[in-house]
């Protein structure tokens, strides 16, 4: 029991790790734009599908995957100055049924262009360690460490770079960023961009796991959608944190009930949340 | 009527400005002018446009007519950040602070520019951190952190670093201790013999016509008075008029 509750740990955190991966993407294109973006579960499937072709072309994994994120940022630049942009200070509802109708196209296109049937990403080595009764894929454990490295890298970003006060700034008080010379128009270009870069690199990282398809990222967008609320609205932190604890329920649920069913308990999480802390599990209470 | 001096080369011209919040029409044609490194003071009674005439200058408010010249070019239409980046500062009313960034952080918002070197933005820093001691000691502090007088303080030196031409300055006063007031009037003084044009709204009618050389007088969205400081401190019937005080 002992050693299935550890794998069980091991699987909750590589998962809630990529996860967070997602969710920070959304979440840092919540908190600071305001908008929230329907589309992100297809630029994670596109960023996968742009990752397959690169690997095809190339047979180099990690190529693929720096392709997918700069590709699927360049996109998302696009997607911002052609649609969120002329909707800015709009009803947020807009934005919502924009970037909804935009997730349909993507998806369509993706189904169109790619076909209904799963194209597979091979894994970049194939190395396994025993855990327990186990053979557990090394590969596995590199992209919660790669996911852990590229959410830090953006923290630090924000932290102390200054585009990353500029976006700050800009998150806190949009008029007065404008006074203090901060073109807020490219920062939230660049503020989407980075987000779906994001997206991309999590769809690649996560590709070899599950294989691709054109709905890949509904299953994905949801889960990043819980984890962004019971996290807290535009919180980093408590998007990982979210991440982390839901990803763990899931597995430690699924030693009971069958991983279909054990979905259940990041819905029940969710509603949770919403009753009682509306604002986020990971927020500290403001005045 | 007509002031004593008025100013030959105008560093901001505002001509005619018109504006709307919705439906209701907030600026009648607004004109006034304030020259290189000259302190002009704002006065009117609350609602009669002052606030909307600096959003205007600085482009939060778009006027519907006339425009605002800035050394002799039009920056009507300009995005706000725009015409920050060419010298005009601005302290907004409630000062606005980036609340969870630190005082430091708050200045760097405006010191991270293109063209401005390391030793450049040392020195800049060092300028602020002399006029307000208190923001040196509380660097690191985050600006929400700060009570009402220090964030009027951080706003002003935030707008500093910008190295404007002018400063736009919204009731700076406004809710400060006596003690935090006089420092304010300090700067202000500060700000002119750097040749740092003020542009000051106010409701403190005394502290306005000490530290201006000129006073435009609003009422319901036009400018109905325009007069030297120095002749309004010896004849106040005019003040009497216009603001009840």
């Amino acid at each position: 029991m002992l050693d299935q509750i550890l794998i069980q740990t091991v699987n909750g955190i590589v998962t809630g790790m990529i996860l967070a991966l997602v969710a920070s993407g959304l979440t840092l294109i919540f908190g600071i734009m305001d908008v929230v973006n329907f589309a992100h579960g297809e630029l994670f499937m596109l960023g996968a599908y742009v990752g397959v072709l690169t690997l095809a072309a190339t047979g180099n994994f990690w190529l693929a995957l720096i392709t997918a994120t700069l590709l699927i940022a360049l996109l998302g630049a696009v997607i911002h100055v052609t649609i969120l942009r002329p909707l800015l200070g709009r009803d947020p509802l807009t934005t919502i049924l924009a970037t909804f109708g935009l997730s349909l196209v993507l998806q369509n296109y993706a189904l169109w262009q790619f076909g209904p049937v799963a194209r597979k990403i091979a894994e970049p080595f194939s190395g396994h360690f025993s855990l327990f009764y186990l053979d557990y894929p090394w590969y596995r454990l590199v992209i919660a460490l790669l996911s852990g490295a590229i959410i830090g890298a953006l923290w630090l970003f924000l932290k102390f770079g200054t585009y990353g006060i500029w976006i700050r700034a800009t998150t806190q008080d949009r008029v007065m960023a404008q006074a203090m010379g901060i073109p807020v128009p490219l920062v939230l270009t660049a503020v989407f961009a980075i987000g779906s870069g994001m997206a991309a690199a999590s769809g690649v990282l996560f590709g070899p796991l599950v294989g691709v398809t054109y709905i890949m990222g509904l299953d994905w967008i949801l889960k990043a959608f819980i984890v962004v609320v019971v996290g807290g609205m535009g919180n980093l932190g408590g998007s990982i944190a979210a991440s982390i604890l839901i990803s763990l329920l899931e597995s430690y649920a699924s030693l009971w009930v069958s991983p279909a069913q054990a979905v259940i308990v990041s819905f029940v999480a969710l509603i949770l949340t919403l009753l009682f802390r509306p604002t986020g599990l990971f927020v500290p209470t403001r005045r | 009527m007509k002031p004593g001096a008025p100013t030959i080369d105008p560093l901001v011209k505002v001509e005619d400005i018109h504006t709307y919040y919705g439906k209701s029409h907030i600026l009648h044609g607004v004109s006034l002018e304030v020259g290189h490194g000259e302190v002009v003071g704002l006065l009117g009674r609350n609602g009669v446009g002052k606030s909307t005439t600096l959003k205007a200058i600085v482009g939060i408010v778009q006027p519907s007519r006339g425009q605002v010249l800035f050394e002799g070019r039009t920056i009507t239409g300009l995005p706000t950040h725009r015409v920050a980046r060419i010298g005009i500062g601005y302290v907004p009313e409630d000062r606005r602070i980036f609340p969870l960034l630190t005082v430091m952080e708050n200045l760097r918002t405006g010191l991270d520019r293109h063209g401005v070197d390391a030793a450049r933005k040392q020195v800049l820093l060092d300028k602020a951190y002399t006029y307000f001691p208190v923001l040196a000691e509380r660097r690191s502090q985050a600006g929400g952190t700060l009570s009402g007088g220090e964030q009027q303080m951080l706003a002003i030196a935030r707008a500093m670093m910008l190295e404007p031409k002018i400063i736009l300055l919204d009731e700076p006063t406004e809710g400060l201790m006596p003690r935090m007031v006089s420092q304010i009037r300090e700067i202000i003084d500060v700000l002119n013999r750097e040749n740092v044009a003020v542009l000051l709204v106010e409701q403190n009618v005394p502290l306005t016509l000490e530290a201006s050389r000129r006073v435009y007088i609003l009422e319901k969205g036009v400018v109905r008075h325009h007069a030297m400081a120095a002749d309004l401190r010896v004849d106040d019937a005019v003040i009497h008029q216009y603001l009840g005080v």
